[in-house]
């Protein structure tokens, strides 16, 4: 089987976001796509699954062509698709979420529900996610957890081609193995698997060609064998990176956050620790090693059991994360569309969402004022497209909506900055913005809290790490004194 | 500047891919908007050219006055859907505080009567507001719930309608401006200053992002329940002056008037493009809307369409104009 598109073209109400996109695909392939944020990846992704019409060009399998006007009749050609962002039904459990295309009946018409959770852990089990209860609510799951069910979903009835949008970029330790297992596997039996991801060592580990996207046209494809990392960087930034992490020094100022004792029952226990001016502490832990209840909890989202938050020489114990902002704090939350963007309100919107009142003039918000703040968050940041501002947040790429969460936070004028897995979705050139942006905020004495499951960024972006294990703090070390198997050690929490 | 409060545009495109035209200005789409104006102009065309009353002063009057109970009724509606809730109790709301003002007069000046009217009003929007925010309870049962009980307690009130003397009472629903009655431009002022509130300050802007994602407004420091609590007391609000003016108007307070009313509010927000799942609304659009809805009441009036074929023909006209604001929005 071969799947092409000719000279795909795509525009949104007229921008042009694809400019001519041309794309082979083979059976028992694994076809990388990648590209900086907003070139074109999950549009083109959009227009394979029939989800968004493509303004030009043509898609042909097997020769003949093909038209997708809908998800549906990519589903009636084997095409599966995992999105970017998460589409299960919140409410409902795995199996229902699993199976909703067809349920086992009973005679009488009635859904067999025993045979229905045997049918969706069989499939768990059978792609090596059987960890998974096909019983709990999917909105109960952690996102890993939920994107491992959204794959399992992919594949309930044989998909012939499966992409996947950043399908790693939640998945950390086992889960990502058994993802990577999981494509192989398919591949070998003949899939065309479409992988797209930021995480460019994987790219090329797993990948049988790659092909590169900047600004909605390919402008190279090679395989692993021909490439480097390096290179693809410099490929998709059109510039050559120097240097992924910066310098750190190593001298820290005064304390300037406590976390004595905190508690919160079935999540962490007894952790201790203090954030220091102008240090970067980099929190690692596997998924559900309680880290993100640590940090809603330490930001007065959440009430602690036991235990107190301070800031050095001001208030504590908050219970309000509108106490905690006060004081200097800001979170950056995992999920960006579960609590970090308002998605159908626009990019200005959202980066003033924390400081509504700091822009006021008598009882009105000051538009001008607010519009030049945005505008400077938008330059610094680099958000994409430029004219962003009065773009609804939903219609941003996945990593530019990343970054607007984090002009919001900056623009608190934190002391404290708490970020949860920031560069999820993120391309690489812009992570090194991001870590250098991280080192200026430090030399300028904040203290930085930066929990990651990439343990090269863990390492390579901080001063000192903390590593959690099933809510406990159960090691500390300084990040240029450590190997990444002694952290991965107190993470699992055996001894090499 | 539009005054579309948040929310993406309609898409250009159905979810089977068939391209819809469209009115592109200046990079902007204005399709909605466009359809909005042609359907209120072919309406006041229609009237204008099919009925020799219509045009007359006395029905343009009219026309202004009936509007001010729904337009009041749909701002307050608006806040309260922009934040993902409801409110039902809104016609309940208007007959008591109409009848607890004509009932007041009697004793106390009539401005002050009218001011404990909406009262009322303020104070059964925020025990609605706090129900809702503070104990988490789902705002259509909560506002159900308000429905019949104050309803009841307009009953309680007085079994009777009640008609002032005075005919300074009548002063609020019937004075003139020129000649555009005062009431309707009381009306005209809320919805001016709503919709600076919604688009131009903090409480505004957090109403409308609270309906978008609650949480996302909860971690920004935002205080959700304070919030959640004014929409509904300025539902509340605009409810009580509504049925203040009401009762004015008519001369007379009846405990059994506005049964139903909060379904033209509602409706009026939905033909305005507000989405019941809260965080997308507009003010100018809800207020096409209320036009949208009397002209069609007042129309049919004059050609003496009987009052049940009015209610399907509203019906129906409903469902087509939200059929053609939404051309099937495709799930990014
Ligand atoms: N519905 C939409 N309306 C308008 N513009 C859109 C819409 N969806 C995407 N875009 C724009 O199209 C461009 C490409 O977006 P896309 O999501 O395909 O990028 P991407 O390569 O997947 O990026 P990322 O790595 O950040 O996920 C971006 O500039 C984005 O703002
Ligand atoms: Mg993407």
């Amino acid at each position: 089987m071969i799947l092409e598109l000719r000279g795909v073209r795509k525009d949104y109400a007229g921008v042009q976001v694809l400019h001519g996109v041309d794309l082979v695909g083979r059976r028992g392939e694994v076809l990388a796509v990648v590209g900086a944020n907003g070139a074109g990846k999950s549009t083109l992704i959009k227009i394979l699954a029939g989800a968004q019409p493509m303004s030009e060009g043509e898609m042909r399998m097997d020769g003949e062509r093909v038209e997708m006007r809908s998800p549906h009749d990519a589903h009636a050609r084997g095409i599966r698709t995992v999105y970017q962002e998460m589409s299960l039904v919140p409410g409902l459990s795995v199996t229902e979420n699993l199976l909703m295309g067809g349920f086992p009946r009973r005679r009488g018409g009635l859904i067999d529900w025993p045979a229905a959770h045997a049918r969706a852990r069989e499939l768990l089990e059978s792609i090596g996610f059987g960890a998974i209860d096909p019983r709990t609510i999917a909105g109960r799951l952690s996102v890993a957890r939920q994107q491992m069910v959204e794959i399992a979903k992919a594949l309930v009835d044989e998909p012939r081609v499966l992409v996947l949008d950043e399908p790693s970029a939640v998945l950390a330790g086992t889960d990502l193995e058994a993802l990577f297992a999981l494509i192989r596997r398919l591949r070998d039996r003949g899939v065309l698997v479409v992988y797209v991801s930021h995480r460019l060592a994987e790219v090329l580990e797993l990948a049988d060609s790659i092909v590169v996207i900047k600004d909605g046209r390919v402008i190279g494809s090679t395989e692993p064998s021909r490439t480097s990392e390096n290179e693809l960087i410099g490929l998709m930034a059109g510039r050559r990176l120097e240097q992924i992490y910066p310098a750190r020094r190593a001298d820290r100022g005064e304390p300037a956050l406590h976390v004595s004792g905190l508690s919160r029952g079935g999540e962490f226990e007894d952790v201790s620790f203090t954030l220091h001016a102008g240090e970067i502490v980099g929190l690692f832990g596997l998924v559900g090693s309680g880290r993100s209840e640590l940090a809603l909890c330490v930001f007065g989202a959440e009430p602690a059991s036991a235990g107190e938050v301070r800031v050095a020489g001001g208030p504590g114990g908050f219970r309000t994360p509108g106490q905690a902002i006060a004081a200097g704090l800001a979170l950056v939350t995992e999920d960006r569309k579960g609590s970090g963007l308002v998605l159908g309100m626009t990019v200005a919107d959202n980066i003033m969402l924390a400081t509504l009142r700091a822009t006021t003039r008598g009882p009105l918000i000051d538009f001008g004022r607010r519009r030049r703040k945005v505008a400077e968050m938008v330059e610094r940041l680099d958000i994409r497209p430029a004219h962003c501002a009065s773009m609804t947040t939903l219609h941003l790429s996945g990593g530019n909506q990343q970054k607007a969460v984090l002009a919001k936070w900056l623009l608190t004028g934190p002391r404290v900055l708490i970020l949860d897995e920031p560069t999820r979705g993120v391309d690489m050139a812009t992570r090194v913005e991001i870590y250098r942006m991280i080192d200026d905020l430090a030399r300028e004495g904040l203290s930085v809290l930066l929990i990651s499951s990439d343990l090269t960024e863990v390492l390579g972006a901080t001063d000192r790490v903390l590593v959690m294990n099933q809510g406990r703090i159960t090691g500390e070390a300084r990040s240029d004194a450590v190997t990444e198997d002694e952290v991965l050690t107190y993470a699992i929490g055996r001894t090499a | 500047m539009t005054d579309q409060l948040a929310g993406p545009a309609p898409a250009t495109t159905t979810a089977r891919g068939r391209r819809l035209p469209r009115l592109v200005v200046g990079g902007r789409d204005l399709t909605v908007q466009a359809a909005f104006v042609t359907l209120i102009v072919l309406l006041v065309a229609t009237a204008a050219l099919t009925s020799d009353v219509f045009l007359t002063p006395a029905n343009l009057t009219n026309l202004l006055k009936q509007m001010v109970t729904t337009g009041l009724l749909a701002f307050g509606m608006l806040v309260v859907i922009l934040t993902g809730g409801i409110d039902l109790s809104v016609g309940s709301v208007v007959a008591f505080s109409g009848i607890v003002t004509a009932g007041l007069v009697a004793g106390l000046p009539i401005p002050l009567a009218m001011a404990v009217g909406v009262a009322t009003g303020i104070g059964f929007g925020l025990v609605n507001g706090v129900l809702v925010a503070r104990f988490g309870l789902a705002p259509f049962v909560v506002t159900l719930a308000a429905l019949t009980t104050i309803r009841g307690l307009a009953f309680v009130y007085s079994e009777v309608p009640i008609a002032p003397e005075d005919p300074a009472f009548f002063t609020l629903g019937s004075a003139l401006a020129g000649p555009i009655p005062v009431s309707t431009l009381i009306m005209l002022a809320v919805f001016l200053a709503g919709g600076i509130f919604l688009t131009r300050t903090p409480a505004g802007r957090s109403i409308v992002a609270i309906g978008g994602n609650a949480e996302t407004v909860r971690l920004a420091g935002i205080n959700v329940r304070r919030h959640v609590a004014l929409a509904y007391t300025i539902s509340g609000a605009c409810a009580g002056l509504a049925g203040v003016i009401l009762a004015s108007r008519v001369g007379i307070a009846q405990p059994s008037v506005g049964v139903a009313f909060e379904l033209d509010a509602i409706a009026a927000c939905v033909i305005g493009g507000a989405s019941l799942a809260g965080g997308r609304g507009s003010t100018r659009a809800t207020f096409g809307g209320v036009l949208v809805l009397v002209l069609i009441n007042n129309l049919l009036n004059l050609y003496g369409v009987q009052s049940f074929w009015q209610q399907v023909l509203k019906g129906l006209i409903i469902i087509a104009v939200i059929l053609v604001q939404r051309t099937n929005r495709v799930r990014t």
